[in-house]
């Protein structure tokens, strides 16, 4: 508001009118935030939702083109799971499940002191490991594939659970160590010094006092680390069987009940399946996981 | 108190450390392979004793029952399965694996028709011959070239594949027997408002199989007898200009270009197709499938050629001795046993699978199951086997990369012909 | 590897603003920061190890496989015999497109050949980044600037943005794959019947649309994030001088966000440089949709020590852009990340 001169009356009326000007500009951008906020929406939702309307529609109609639901069934969750095609879904799951555990339960193992280390030590040589770790996270998974898949085909590894953890790791390990350092950095260290004036050594303050508070922190960083294992497909489709191959490459090799068959109803379903426990997990912990995707970020 | 904290990290190093050292013991910069295997060749060949058959999945659960009944039958040459993942490539690498360690636990093999010569140049399959030679005088020619190389069987033929030409039988009376008379018949399919005919031509293997169809269906062959390209001929030209001008005539339709076996398949059974390249398997599923719109007009023959039936490429599977193995002679029987006209018969009716037995197909029982029987045994009488290389992976590139380019006019016929040529003798190059 | 896996840019501290925390008090106290290193090269071991373990031994070996040649065939027995050393001939053959002549020595690679894609599987390789990174960065900013608007249902946009990230990208490439059919919905939806895989640029569009679907959401998070570190106050205040609205935005949001935007940048440019999945599962590559992560795939089967060689080549044109980004466009990842922020150059 500019300071006016004028007269009270003149004054009111033309506050009046600028409050309605600014009321209808006001409607006006809300108006246009409504519509690009559903924009937003069936650009983000469209396709998901092609995929689950998909997943329950009879296979005889798999290019039936009606937005709707139509022809809807349930046979292609069974379809999904059923074995006598060579498909095992079931335990695709079971080993994507297995494999993303023990990637993220070693990776967080190892990566809680390299962060601690990174976000509250200073030492020599730290941009170096900084950057040594950055590096590993930047490495293309081509250049790990050729030399591994020699490797695990002359000790016997191909297709072995070790095979797909171990490369898994490579990836999983940097994010999961700037995650934590990030989040680190934002403790209270305060209370840690606290605690060593109390009589506590550095580690017990670490343990007894940084721990627990950090353990929101470390669920949210493995989550990451899951989803992220759980995504991968490259090493995976490489170097994996039919018995220890994880979901990813089992949806991109689907078979049907005829060789050369591709059963695309089924293929959803299974996809839906794969999908929704991770939406379900990114909605209930939703403010966290943006807070771990952007931690790094912006502090 | 302070111990712990230090022990772990100093044990997870120790437990790595142990994992470089378990990483470090097999690397190296060697390649695999070599060859050797000379020497394997001549060795147990009178060994008896127990077996170990390697196979994909037993999807249809044809290969237990008949191991029950060979072991039955053999208590001192019992033979274990050792059955591999479904998928192709992780079979491919698994018994690359094996092999190149010299593995003695796979005595036998089933090999796809397209890695027959890359192991047998790798020298890993016995020669069937001399001690180990495998009768095939009553299998269809076209499987045993199949398993051939160089001259020599390294595998018996155990099941086949070939390609059937559908059609709509409510608006052609009788099947074309030749490509240019299929298409003349287009004009039916224009009048329809339908397109005329299909294969797979997506830029994947089904492309190196529709490729080759037509070539060796014009006449002319993507390797000759010593496995060397032959791709600078007049008839390899026709056949690929068929395809071409097809296309360029909308014969082909345009979504032709994206087909895999089962967009092709889609399109036919909507309706939207007069003819129709694939498989045996879309016979059970356009007669049957609840939205085919074509269950009753099905008509199936033998795939056009020049002057009558055309040359199907052919897929299928052999089952190949190591030469790493201790008992071959027991090997060998186990061959002779798993292609019996018995075992056949019953990997027909079971399991859906082509047979190798040229008696076979007319055996009135199965033709009952199997109403295309007559019609693939011509189509594989006719058949020419994949390129039979030991670069295969490359050759089927060349393959796909240039007929691609050229069936949608983007390419000429001769330069895509003459890259082809040129791409698989630099791969026969070596490195 | 983790392509798309959104938390790339978690790996980017970034810079923007000074750090909230400094390392431990008493910086300077040299005989501490001894202490503290012996302690942190404990720390720190496991780490360092396990990465050496599962990248620098493949990358040495790698290298040391690129220097060898492939075995060849024996034209008189048929059978394939060992390569023994190449030199540098591996990588030559890539970059200068060379392959072996029937005759002995090197032809140029014909069409149909793996070394023939070389420069063009580079060229659609870095088409794919800038485009979609182009895509991402726009429509990214746009959408975290209406996210950043107060209004009802706010947080149903923020967790519907999550769910094309949470889905993965093998699953993404099938669905697109299905969608993008001829008889699909896509062609149904806008009444058009494009082979979406069947020629050149609707394949490369077709990549293009399913990446920049599954990754703008996370671009727009952290853009996001980054917006809602400018304090209201500073709008309030350029709106009082009577600065526009774009003026607030160039001269204002812009400066502001760019930290961390660099930094989501890079992360999101050498993703999108090891692009694998998407295209693999989506095009299978056909119709140069080969990305140099696919070309090396292909490679591998039909020899490894040359898709050694080639994977070397990647490693080191993505290291390239890296360090560019870095130098050049003040992408500081590592200083911002320590602890002691060293400033920008």
């Amino acid at each position: 508001m500019t300071a006016a001169t004028s007269s009270a009356t003149s004054l009111r009326a033309e506050q009046d009118r600028g409050r309605r000007n600014a009321q209808n500009k006001e409607k006006w951008a809300q108006g246009r935030t409504y519509i690009s906020a559903a924009v937003i929406l069936i650009w983000c939702l469209a396709p998901a939702y092609w995929m689950v309307v998909t997943a329950f529609r009879e296979v005889g109609f798999t290019y039936d083109t009606s937005i709707l639901p139509s022809h809807v069934t349930l046979d292609n969750f069974n379809t999904a799971f059923d074995t006598s095609f060579g498909n095992r879904f079931g335990q695709a799951l079971l080993n994507s499940v297995f494999i993303g555990g023990v990637v993220t339960l070693v990776s967080l193992i190892i990566g809680v002191f390299a962060a601690y280390a990174l976000a509250r030590l200073n030492f020599r040589f730290k941009y170096l490991v900084l950057g040594f770790i950055l590096g590993a996270s930047m490495f293309p998974g081509v250049a790990l594939i050729t030399p591994l898949f020699q490797l695990f085909t002359n000790i016997g590894w191909m297709g072995t659970y070790q095979a797909l953890i171990i490369p898994n790791i490579s990836f999983v390990l940097p994010l999961t160590v700037y995650t934590m350092t990030s989040f680190f950095r934002e403790m209270p260290w305060e209370l840690e010094e606290s605690a060593r004036v109390d009589g506590c050594t550095q580690g017990q303050a670490f343990r007894k006092v940084i721990m627990p508070l950090a353990a929101p922190a470390i669920f949210t960083t493995a989550i990451l680390a899951f989803i992220s294992s759980w995504n991968e497909f490259l090493i995976a489709s490489q170097l994996s069987s039919d018995a220890t191959q994880p979901v990813t490459v089992a949806i991109a090799n689907f078979a049907g009940a005829q060789p050369n068959q591709v059963p695309y109803t089924a293929i959803m379903a299974a996809g839906t399946i794969v999908t929704i426990p991770l939406v379900i997990l990114v909605l209930v912990f939703q403010r966290k996981i943006v807070a771990g995707l952007t931690a790094g970020a912006v502090k | 108190m302070k111990t712990p904290k230090f022990l772990l990290p100093v044990a997870t190093a120790g437990v790595l450390a142990l994992t470089l050292s378990a990483c470090g013991g097999g690397g190296g910069g060697t390649t695999g392979g070599g060859g050797a295997g000379g020497g394997d060749a001549a060795n147990n060949l009178d060994g008896r004793g127990p077996i170990t058959y390697v196979q994909g999945k037993d999807n249809s659960n044809v290969v237990r029952p008949l191991i029950e009944k060979w072991n039955a039958a053999h208590p001192n040459e019992k033979v274990t399965f050792k059955e591999q993942t479904d998928q192709a490539d992780q079979q491919h690498d698994d018994i690359v694996q094996h092999f190149q360690a010299k593995d003695a636990s796979y005595d036998v093999v089933d090999v796809d028709v397209v890695w027959t010569a890359e192991f047998a140049a790798k020298g890993w399959l016995q020669p069937l011959k001399d001690k180990m030679a495998f009768d095939t005088s009553a299998m269809l020619k076209p499987t045993v070239d199949s398993a051939t190389y160089k001259g020599t069987l390294y595998a018996a033929p155990q099941t086949s594949d070939g390609a059937l030409l559908y059609y709509r039988k409510d608006l052609v009376p009788t099947p074309p027997k030749t490509w240019d008379e299929m298409m003349g018949m287009c004009s039916i399919a224009k009048q329809n408002k339908i397109g005329c005919y299909a294969g797979q031509f997506s830029k994947y293997e089904g492309l190196t199989v529709n490729a080759s169809e037509a070539i060796n269906s014009a006449g002319g062959s993507v390797l000759d007898a010593d496995g060397k390209p032959s791709l600078n001929t007049d008839q390899a030209k026709a056949g690929l200009e068929n395809l071409a001008k097809a296309y360029a005539d909308g014969n082909i339709p345009k979504e032709g270009i994206t087909f895999q076996e089962e967009q092709s398949r889609q399109a036919f059974q909507d309706g939207k197709l007069l003819f129709l390249r694939n498989w045996p398997y879309v016979y059970n599923l356009a007669s049957t499938e609840g939205s085919s719109k074509v269950k009753d007009k099905l008509g199936i023959a033998p795939i056009p050629g020049k002057d009558g039936p055309g040359a199907s490429s052919l897929g299928g599977h052999s089952l190949a001795v190591s030469v790493y193995s201790k008992n071959k002679a027991t090997a060998l029987d186990f061959l002779k046993f798993m292609t019996s006209e018995e075992t056949e018969k019953f990997y027909a009716t079971q399991g859906s699978l082509a047979p190798v037995l040229g008696s076979l197909y007319t055996d009135a029982t199965l033709v009952k199951k199997l109403p295309y029987l007559p019609v693939l045994k011509t189509s594989i009488e006719n058949a020419v086997p994949r390129p039979v290389s030991p670069f295969y992976p490359a050759v089927t590139k060349a393959i796909q990369d240039n007929a691609y380019p050229a069936i949608k006019g983007e390419k000429p016929v001769d330069a895509a012909l003459s890259d082809m040529q040129k791409s698989i003798e630099s791969a026969g190059a070596g490195s | 590897m983790a392509t798309e896996v959104g938390p790339t840019p978690v790996k980017a501290p970034a810079s923007g603003g000074t750090p909230i925390h400094h390392g431990p008090k008493g910086v300077g106290e040299d005989n501490k920061i001894l202490s503290q290193g012996k302690w942190a090269s404990w720390l720190l071991a496991p780490t360092v190890i396990a990465l050496a373990v599962v990248i620098v031994y493949p990358i040495i070996s790698a290298i040391v496989m690129s220097f060898q040649k492939d075995a060849g065939l024996d034209p008189a027995t048929g059978l394939f015999t060992a390569g023994g050393s190449a030199g540098v001939q591996n990588y030559v053959n890539w970059l200068a497109q060379q392959c072996a002549a029937p005759a002995g020595g090197t032809v140029a690679c014909p069409p149909g050949t793996l070394g023939a894609q070389f420069w063009s599987a580079t060229a659609t390789t870095f088409f794919f980044t800038v485009v979609t990174v182009t895509f991402e960065t726009v429509l990214g900013f746009w959408m975290a600037m209406i996210m950043a608007r107060t209004f009802r249902g706010r947080s149903m946009v923020r967790a519907a943005v999550l769910v094309p990230w949470a889905i993965p990208t093998a699953v993404t490439a099938k669905l697109w794959f299905f969608i993008f059919a001829f008889e699909g919905i896509a062609n149904k939806l806008f009444n058009t019947s494009i082979l979406w895989t069947g020629s050149e640029w609707p394949a490369k569009w077709a990549v293009v649309i399913a990446d920049v679907w599954k990754t703008t959401p996370f671009m727009a998070l952290l853009i996001l994030a980054g917006l809602q570190m400018i304090p209201a106050e500073v709008y309030e205040a350029a709106k009082v001088d009577g600065a526009t609205a774009w003026q607030r935005f160039r001269l204002i949001t812009l400066p502001l966000v760019k930290p961390a935007l660099m930094v989501a940048i890079l992360f999101r440019t050498l993703d999108a440089l090891r692009m694998f999945d998407l295209p693999y599962i989506l095009t299978g590559g056909a119709n140069n949709t080969t990305t140099l992560s696919i070309l090396v795939i292909n490679q591998i089967r039909q020899g490894f020590n040359a898709a050694a060689a080639l994977s070397t080549i990647t490693f080191i044109i993505i290291f390239l852009v890296a360090f560019i980004f870095v130098r050049f466009l003040g992408a500081n990842v590592v200083e911002q990340s320590g602890a002691t922020g060293k400033g920008k150059k």
